[in-house]
């Protein structure tokens, strides 16, 4: 092996190693436990594990609770997913508009958000949220809208759950569209403008197209990262009310370390997982149909 | 439209998003500074009538949050000090550096971050539970240690080293690990920041695993320790909110403080597509 052979080996190994050690092999004894009865007497003594099969798998298919949670999440990736994906899109044209001022400032006040922490901000929106004291309930009622118990109402806490996780990540997919809105070149907008191409003809026939690859990016990492609901939840409703935010996460933190069901719980992980690589590969699939007509 | 209107709409509508943005960071501080009790009252005060520290006086008269600050901050740091150690010298080996499986190794990696990291964390727990790691910082931090998000970031800079540079030094009789140290690392300088952001966010705003790993309120991180006190004293609004600010304000600060790179590690990420 020549020096920088070696030299490579030894650059690379520690970070590889530790990725394998505390994250490949843990994926895959998380296969291998969701195929045992591994609960809290196994954690008390490895003899009481048994191999289950697809065991987990069959309750879990049995557990009403599950299909809630996986209601919940489905709503809140299907709808909070495109609404913050349309928030961010609308910011970057804003910002990125010709006659935009002080665009800079403008761009940190919106990605602020971004860079908190969920738990501390779930804390301010819950008060914000709250239907005597909060803030929303009051704003609503300068437009004659009764208040609404937002976090008490089952039909209510899942918007609330989207609205808050909108005003939270919006930002992030901003900043990666207004680079994708910078590297358009500027010339096919001046001879769209030539032939009298309205604003939203623009939008429509250049700008949009032109976004296509950053705007499927966005669309996986939105979708990844709303299916991984939970901080939201266990800080604000605690998943209720009557279940209506218990996310998947939400119902496998629970399951794995509130009631030590820890083999059910990786099957819960698994699933989760087959989902959300089920529709990165859907999108990719479907993206790949449009870009070839 | 006229130029003049547009100029209006648009700023306008700007100003409004601004305003929506930071709206609840701006009423958190508010609230925090107003006396106890007086959040709670309809219409809901946006400015105190007097300010006063007494939330922070009592948050940190109560002790569990000092500690939880001290842990966090400490915690963060360590973070930041593992990653920028394990993965500096990955990313600059996996753009620059020929060794045998390199691509192969790499192409796993890739894959690996298709998995979502909870996936790995019933397993990750009960093997630091068996070397007696779990309820330490030292299991909270160990997954810290090799990040493919770092490694990539770094490799994505790194590869706009010329290989000429490291050729010429290589010519001129210098080991590997003296072309890393004074060669490569001085050009790599604004994507070490810009990794040590990621990395110290990352813990700092952590949930679920330092949940799951730190049984005792005493070395529980900030988010955890204000998760619990939100969950046991939810009425206590101007409580909350000096906790909230107290976790938020540090995290807000640093980004303000290193924009440019923060922003540029976000950019990077996101272009592997």
């Amino acid at each position: 092996m020549t020096a920088q052979g070696r030299a490579g080996w030894w650059f690379a190994s520690p970070a590889v190693a530790a990725i394998v050690v505390c994250f490949v092999v843990p994926v895959l004894a998380a296969l291998a436990l969701s195929f045992t009865d591994f609960d809290i007497y196994g954690v008390a003594d490895r003899h009481n594990v048994r191999f289950i099969g697809l065991g987990n798998y069959a309750r879990l298919f049995d557990t009403p609770l599950f299909w809630t949670a996986l209601a919940n999440t489905f709503v809140f990736v299907v709808v909070g997913g495109p609404l913050s994906i349309a928030v961010s899109l609308g910011a970057a044209l804003l910002v990125n508009a010709r006659v935009a001022r002080a665009r800079g400032g403008f761009r940190t006040a919106l990605f602020s958000p971004v860079v908190t922490t969920v738990v501390a901000v779930a804390v301010i929106w819950r008060y914000i949220f709250h239907a005597r004291y909060g803030f929303l309930n009051y704003a609503l009622g300068w437009f004659g809208i009764d208040a609404v118990d937002w976090l008490g109402d089952p039909h209510w806490s899942m918007p609330a759950m989207i609205v808050f996780a909108v005003w939270k990540n919006f930002g992030y997919n901003m900043v990666i569209l207004l680079a994708g809105l910078g590297a358009i070149p500027a010339e096919l907008y001046e001879a769209a403008r030539l032939d009298r191409a309205t604003r939203f003809q623009q939008l429509r026939y250049i700008t949009i197209p032109a976004l296509g690859p950053t705007l499927l990016l966005v669309t996986i990492l939105t979708m990844v990262g709303y299916f991984q609901l939970f901080a939201e939840p266990y800080v604000m409703t605690r998943g209720g009310p009557a279940q209506s935010t218990t996310s998947v996460l939400y119902f496998m933190f629970e399951e794995g370390f509130q009631w030590w069901n820890l083999g059910f719980a990786s099957a819960v992980a698994f699933v989760l997982f087959a989902i959300m690589l089920a529709g990165t590969l859907v999108q990719l699939a479907l993206a790949r149909r449009w870009s070839q007509p | 439209m006229t130029r003049r209107a547009e100029v209006w709409l648009v700023n306008g509508a700007l100003l409004a998003a601004a305003v929506l943005a930071v709206f609840p960071l701006a009423w958190m501080i508010s609230v925090s500074v107003m006396a106890p009790g007086e959040a709670s009252s309809s219409p809901p005060p946006l400015l105190p009538s007097a300010p006063t520290l007494a939330s922070y006086r009592e948050l940190f008269g109560r002790g569990a949050i000092a500690r939880n600050l001290l842990n966090s901050t400490g915690l963060a740091v360590a973070a930041t000090l593992l990653s920028l150690a394990f993965n500096v010298t990955a990313g600059y080996a996996f753009a620059k550096l020929r060794f045998v499986g390199r691509d192969a190794v790499w192409k796993l990696l890739i894959g690996v971050m298709l998995i979502p990291a909870q996936v790995a964390m019933i397993p990750l727990f009960l093997m630091l539970k068996q070397v007696g790691l779990v309820n330490t910082y030292l299991g909270v931090l160990i997954p810290s240690a090799g990040s493919v998000f770092g490694i990539f970031l770094v490799r994505q800079y790194a590869l706009g080293i010329p290989d000429e540079l490291l050729e010429a030094a290589r010519l001129d009789g210098a080991g590997e690990l003296r072309i890393f140290w004074s060669i490569v690392l001085p050009v790599l300088r604004p994507v070490l920041v810009t990794l040590a952001m990621f990395a110290f966010l990352g813990s700092w705003n952590d949930f679920l695993w330092p949940l799951i790993m730190l049984t005792d309120d005493a070395r529980q991180t900030l988010p955890v320790g204000l998760a619990a006190l939100a969950r046991e004293h939810s009425g206590d609004s101007e409580l909350m909110m000096a906790g909230a600010v107290i976790t938020v304000v540090p995290a807000l600060a640093l980004f303000l403080g290193l924009q440019r790179y923060y922003l540029q590690g976000l950019l990077a990420g996101s272009v592997k597509g």
